[in-house]
């Protein structure tokens, strides 16, 4: 996306560490993940982060492309990594 | 995988509240008792949990602000729309519990083996995890070189003013204050831009480590900054915090 | 069993009995929740755009803003479980909208600056349902809450009001948008509590 003006809101995958630590049973800010979309390689913790109630959404620092998504249906965290090409 | 990461419980623990500091008239700092608590590094921090009697839970994450081996402590701004930091901020009191998990983190943060020269860059509440690490450089006996660029609205909302008048070798504080300085200031007066960067920052040659820490929009100007006076975007870790009282 | 953190209890207002679905509350903030960066697009590049009719129609913000709108007062409840009462907005009605168009679909998947989508049955849309809305609160709607055009369908939970609204596609078939992918409800009524898929 060209000329996305800095929204103070949005976070970074430090803000997530604790979730994707409770998901994954591991320390995930410095994994990295490929973009499936435009293949950038981006340490976890620098990736752009959207955090609300509704759900966490995860995306690439490039191209903005949604990388992984997680919400809570009926107390149960639910996580979408569809959009990962590979996360290591 | 940072190897030697404190392992953090990866479940929610009962905290209890301690001792209670008020930093600012904003800002909090509050010793956390954990039973088992495995320790920390400098630079992480724990997401807490509130939970009220009818069962509503909110969760936040807080960057630790004492150095390893230092009893855990959080400090927190309170934000004047926000819902946990009033809380922590106004009405939690020794002996009050909430629930914490962490230590969390493994990208920013600081073991002495690491060395410098360091280049701390803090927006607001940005200098907590800052400060743990310039806590645990001092009890570590480091002698990495440290600049630390602190920006603040005005000098009342400098969080651990007097710690920071009185810096240890090595340690080199440069304040901004961005909305209104005491008389006699004779300091940076302005947000912090690419001049004060290149006046205050690192030499490039001398390999320096960054780290940035702060409301989003500060993050990503200090950030680009930084990359622009040539230092490798993977020597410049950032924590965003969001929109903050900035 | 988590502790209870003495003292601490959420923001809530007064609830007029009958107003609000169960499980909310009221709250006098505008909590702002987004799935993405906020887009800026200029007014000079926006259009609202009807597609899978008999033919494509589009207008711009001139055309747009020159077509009847109507002012009004509505209660919204989000998914996360606060609702606002008496929110007012200006909009373009849909069925002032739909009416440009000859079509036999019987949904539409909204689409939004930034990728967001969310579908609807067109009957949801139609009977003065629906608005594209371009004030709030008697100012232009402002970015952050979708400015400066969101759909407007206060019958539903809040997700179903896409921020950044530039279009519908008109379908035959109900295919789930962005949040109803990730396990919200396809209809998400408030009053019958369908929050999650399933429900």
């Amino acid at each position: 996306m060209d000329d996305v003006a800095v929204d103070d809101a949005t976070l970074d995958g430090n803000a997530i560490g604790g979730l994707l630590a409770s998901v994954f049973g591991t320390e995930m800010t410095t994994a990295t993940g490929t973009c499936g979309s435009c293949g950038a390689v981006t340490l976890v913790a620098e990736l752009a982060v959207y955090l609300s109630r509704i759900g966490t959404v995860v995306r690439c620092r490039s191209c903005y492309s949604v990388l992984m998504v997680f919400t809570e249906i009926r107390g149960v965290t639910c996580v979408d990594l569809m959009g990962l090409a590979s996360m290591s | 995988m940072a190897g030697t990461a404190v392992r953090g419980r990866l479940t929610w623990q009962t905290a209890t509240v301690g001792l209670v500091t008020d930093e600012t008239p904003k800002v909090r700092t509050l010793r956390l008792e954990v039973p088992d608590w495995p320790g920390h590094e400098a630079g992480q921090h724990v997401d807490i949990r509130l939970t009220a009697d009818d069962g509503y839970q909110a969760e936040r994450a807080y960057s630790i602000a004492s150095a390893p081996g230092e009893p855990l402590a959080i400090t927190v701004e309170r934000l004047d729309d926000g819902e946990v930091s009033p809380y922590l901020t106004q009405e939690a009191q020794p002996g009050d519990q909430f629930e914490v998990r962490g230590p969390i983190g493994g990208y920013f943060v600081w073991e002495a083996g690491t060395g410098g020269p360091l280049l701390l860059a803090a927006g607001g509440s940005g200098v907590v995890p800052l400060r743990a690490i310039l806590r645990y450089r001092s009890l570590a006996g480091s002698s990495a070189p440290v600049r630390l660029l602190y920006s603040s609205r005005s000098w009342e909302d400098v969080i651990y003013s007097s710690e920071l008048d009185l810096p240890a070798d090595g340690v080199k504080v440069i304040h901004t204050l961005t909305r209104s300085q005491p008389p006699m200031w004779h300091g940076y007066a302005r947000r912090v831009d690419i001049r004060m960067l290149a006046e205050v920052a690192w030499p490039t040659a001398e390999r320096p480590l960054a780290y940035v820490c702060g409301p989003t929009s500060f993050v990503e100007s200090v950030a680009t900054g930084l990359v622009g006076l040539g230092y490798p975007a993977g020597r410049v870790k950032t924590e965003r915090f969001g929109a903050t009282g900035q | 069993m988590s502790p209870i953190s003495r003292g601490f209890r959420r923001k809530r207002e007064a609830a007029p009995a009958g107003r609000v679905p169960p499980g909310q509350y009221v709250t006098k903030d505008f909590p702002v929740l987004s799935a993405g960066p906020t887009p800026h697009t200029p007014l000079s590049e926006w259009s609202f755009s009807i597609a899978g009719g008999r033919e494509p129609k589009m207008w711009t913000w001139e055309q747009f803003r020159s077509l009847p709108s109507e002012n009004l007062t509505t209660d919204i409840h989000c998914v996360t479980r606060w609702s606002k009462l008496d929110t007012t907005w200006q909009g373009v009605s849909l069925d002032v909208l739909l009416a440009a168009v000859e079509y036999d679909a019987r949904y539409v998947l909204a689409f939004s600056d930034g990728g967001y989508t969310t579908n609807l049955p067109v009957a949801d849309l139609l009977g003065g349902k629906a608005w594209v809305a371009f004030e709030y609160g008697g100012g232009p709607l402002g970015a952050e809450h979708g400015g400066p055009a969101r759909l407007l369908v206060p019958h539903l939970y809040f997700w179903k009001s896409a921020k950044w609204v530039r279009g519908l596609r008109l379908r035959d078939t109900d295919e789930p948008g962005f949040w109803e992918n990730y396990g919200y409800h396809m209809y998400g009524d408030p009053w019958r509590e369908q929050r999650y898929a399933g429900d």
